[in-house]
């Protein structure tokens, strides 16, 4: 069984979404103070998790067609948005691993789809 | 609790997440196959809403891929404790064994198989997953 490049596509624009939803709830723990009810009005974190489950729905479609052992190892791309965005919104500095990791990332991934050809 | 005690809760609860994790992602791509949508691409997703709607309803109604989102619930929940203010770094390790499970699960319960390009290529991501906390 053959993964669709159209597989591929979807799950990394389900991680790109999802990246975002890092953003938001990492803003949301940043607002967060003890009561539940506090957590429940929390708005950044219902961005967060919303747009989660946009990730999830755009994931599965991608998933439906094509091998897991290919299409899973494809959300690891989302690391390059998870730094790039932490860098921009929350100052967090690039730092050798995480270049080193990122990296290491890319060059597995294109392995993988060079084993999918 | 002494803290090299909670360190270790802290790590026995990550690697738990990461075998739910995994079971969750073998209980999507099966229920994914009960759906039997057909092949989509964002581009028909772009063109069509509709589509878009339906395949959520499709979602919502399927047991194995509410099971899977109801694994990642619990998944979450339990990261959250594992990590409650603790050092993230040492624990992208044990994260990215997640790669190694659905791999694993993969060939035995989905039938797939794998390649010499595929297995390097994710012994690749999860040495790159296992760096990225490191300090410098």
């Amino acid at each position: 069984m053959h993964t669709p490049a159209s597989s591929i596509v979807l799950v990394l624009f389900g991680s790109f979404i999802g990246s975002f939803g890092a953003v938001f709830l990492k803003l949301g723990a940043e607002h967060m103070q003890g009561s539940l009810s506090r957590i429940l009005n929390n708005y950044w974190l219902a961005i967060g998790i919303a747009l989660y489950l946009l990730s999830s729905v755009f994931y599965i479609m991608g998933v439906a067609q094509g091998q897991l052992t290919v299409l899973y190892p494809m959300v690891s791309l989302g690391y390059i948005w998870a730094i790039l965005w932490a860098r921009l919104f929350f100052k967090e500095p690039f730092t050798l691993s995480k270049i080193g990791g990122l990296l290491m990332i890319v060059f597995g991934v294109a392995l993988i789809n060079f084993g999918n050809a | 609790m002494d803290t090299r005690a909670a360190a270790r809760r802290s790590f026995l609860l990550v690697f738990l997440c990461t075998l739910i994790g995994a079971i969750a992602q073998i209980l999507t791509k099966q229920g994914t196959a009960q759906l039997g949508a057909g092949h989509i691409t964002l581009g028909d997703v772009a063109r069509h809403p509709t589509l878009f709607a339906g395949f959520c309803i499709g979602i919502i109604t399927n047991f194995r891929l509410l099971c899977g989102y109801v694994l990642y619930g619990v998944m979450t929940f339990l990261m959250a404790l594992a990590l409650k203010g603790r050092e993230l770094s040492r624990l992208f390790p044990i994260i990215a064994l997640t790669y190694v499970w659905v791999t694993i699960l993969s060939l035995f319960l989905l039938n797939e198989h794998m390649n010499f390009f595929r297995g390097i290529g994710i012994a690749f991501i999860v040495c790159g997953v296992s760096v990225l906390g490191l300090k410098r």
